[in-house]
């Protein structure tokens, strides 16, 4: 039945898949150039490298501490999806069900920081930390990646509250609940699917958040996408093996999340907010 | 659909029929106290954004020497630091554009597949693994050595290996690597808003796919692009690790943020970092109200169809 398409449209469709490919190719090439270059032995004026290994990756762990590194990650991704999920959660709970005065200006307190570049505000925030004590401490880095996490968290979750129908809070109140239990058996159950999605995406983003903890981080607080930036930073120093080798496990860590996250949320969701 | 019940205090006498949500209201506590859920997060965000924010606004304008303008003053009469921000601007704006160029089309089609989930799954990932990563992987992979420029000579298409690392296109093609996708994922959300039958009805009277796009969906659109520009070119806006890596951090891609960091973290001049992050924040903001401003020229109703 479906009628041949004109030949210009035809063209113009091929075209625009032609682009498509030609953009997933040279994405595909050029992460699969890392992981080639990390199990190469001599990889230098040739398509392919000379032969295989895999002793990089121990190289990479020992040269850059990646134990370390890797544990620190772990801790500060936990406490900011942590804080920014208690933060974030009622505060969208409040703004999606109340209107109070000052809202207008919340809700611009809660935009900025997602709109202005991460470098403006991170320098005057850097000052203040260092002058605080906190710069340098994982804390700080905490501290400073919650700023976008925790509004992020709030405007990906309002959309999740309004969608639950009041009359369930309310029946739930005329039936006796407390605002803890109605908390605790009605709207928690309710929003755990949306306050999973929030907080995995706050964890893909802070696993890459790349400029704040750069930043803010001291030796000891370095995130796994920092010290990585340090290492290509001071290629030469290393074999380009080895940083390799760490951008693969950087990959894997970040694809694994990714993931997971993609079970729960539309690939569009880490990009735009939902409306 | 919404509420039934009111938040609010009732007016209503009780023994009127309106006993039900007396009833409810006197339940409640006598002032509601849910907006104070949102306390805690405010008063977050004024401590690390808004204070440090005014403290850096303050901070710029008592500079080491001179008067409270003096960093503002030695920033406009040095040209390597002023001329950072054409510099950001020739990469920000050119690659912001050949984004949503590309993203438009790209986006139509796509928007008609049946399993578009795959594709933005993939799309994703150069997001996801971010700048450092891309230009990482970028730097062996356009070298003269890599993959690229051998496909390229192996086509015949160059005889020697052109040089697009440690330059303006090696800062540019990433940021088409990790904008791209960024971009696109927007516009296919703002195009999915848009209802199939609004065009149906079009092609019904007679029009072909080009006067759709341009009578249909473009105004519909336009809005929503104008906003996917903005967005987009704030992350252009803010390129600084793959313009370190990949570009030429001393000249061509001597971008803002580069110059900020440097005050900060090599000069230690705090007061003149600030200065430098608070104008590049104003320049990128001036740019976007700009475009916002000409989105309110354009059509803004809905585009949901009927249902509204």
């Amino acid at each position: 039945m479906a009628a041949r398409l004109p030949v210009g449209e035809r063209l113009w469709a091929t075209a625009i898949w032609a682009l498509v490919a030609l953009f997933l190719v040279n994405l595909a090439a050029t992460i699969a150039t890392v992981v080639t270059s990390s199990f190469a032995t001599r990889w230098l004026r040739s398509w392919l490298p000379l032969g295989y290994t895999d002793r990089w990756y121990g190289a990479a762990w020992a040269e850059f501490q990646l134990g370390d590194v890797l544990l620190v990650t772990v801790q500060i991704v936990g406490l900011v999806v942590l804080l920014s999920g208690l933060l974030g959660v009622p505060a969208a709970y409040a703004l999606a069900r109340r209107d109070f005065p000052g809202k207008r200006a919340i809700m611009l307190l809660i935009l900025l920081p997602l709109l202005v570049p991460p470098i403006t505000f991170g320098i005057p925030l850097a000052t203040v930390l260092y002058r605080t004590g906190l710069g340098g401490t994982l804390w700080g880095v905490v501290v400073a990646n919650l700023v976008p996490a925790m509004p992020f968290v709030i405007l990906v979750m309002i959309p999740f509250v309004e969608q639950i129908d009041r009359r369930v809070e309310d029946a739930a109140r005329v039936f006796g609940a407390g605002t803890f239990a109605l908390f605790r058996h009605v709207l928690l159950p309710l929003l755990l699917p949306g306050i999973l999605a929030a907080l995995l995406l706050v964890l893909v983003r802070t696993v890459a958040m790349f400029e704040l903890t750069f930043l803010v981080a001291g030796p000891s607080s370095q995130t796994l996408v920092v010290a990585l930036y340090y290492a290509v930073f001071a290629a030469g120093v290393r074999a380009p093996q080895s940083i390799d080798a760490m951008a693969v496990i950087y990959m894997v860590t970040t694809l694994v999340w990714l993931v997971i996250a993609l079970r729960f949320v539309n690939p569009t969701q880490i990009v735009a907010r939902q409306k | 659909m919404t509420t039934l019940a009111s938040p609010l205090p009732s007016r209503e006498r009780p023994g009127e029929g309106g006993r039900h949500s007396a009833d409810l209201a006197a339940r409640r506590a006598p002032r509601d106290l849910t907006p104070l859920l949102v306390a805690p997060a405010a008063l977050f965000l004024l401590a690390t954004f808004a204070y440090p924010f005014l403290y850096g606004l303050v901070l710029a304008l008592t500079p080491k020497e001179g008067g409270f303008l003096g960093n503002y003053a030695r920033f406009f009469a040095d040209p390597f630091l002023y001329d950072t921000i054409l510099t950001t601007l020739r990469l920000a704006i050119p690659v912001t554009l050949l984004n949503l160029v590309l993203a438009v089309p790209i986006a139509l089609r796509v928007r008609r597949m049946r399993r578009q989930r795959i594709l933005t799954a993939i799309l994703v990932v150069p997001v996801t693994l971010g700048t450092v990563l891309v230009a990482e992987g970028l730097l062996a992979y356009l070298g003269p050595q890599g993959w690229f420029n051998r496909t390229l000579m192996l086509l015949g298409v160059i005889s020697t290996p052109i040089r697009l690392v440690h330059n303006y296109w090696g800062v540019f093609l990433s940021l088409v690597i990790t904008g791209f996708p960024f971009t696109f994922l927007l516009t296919l959300s703002y195009l999915s808003g848009i209802d199939p039958a609004l065009e149906r009805a079009a092609a019904t009277l007679g029009a072909g796919p080009a006067r759709r796009f341009r009578h249909i969906l473009l105004p519909l659109i336009l809005p929503g692009l104008a906003v996917t520009f903005c967005l987009s070119f704030v992350q252009a806006f803010a390129v600084f690790p793959s313009a370190v890596l990949l570009g030429a951090p001393a000249g061509p891609t001597r971008v803002i943020s580069i110059a900020a960091y440097q005050a900060a973290f090599e000069q230690y001049d705090d007061s003149m970092a600030s200065a430098i992050a608070i104008l590049m924040g104003a320049v990128e903001l001036a740019v976007v109200a700009a475009i916002l401003g000409a989105r309110s020229l354009v059509y803004r109703g809905p585009a949901g169809g009927g249902k509204g």
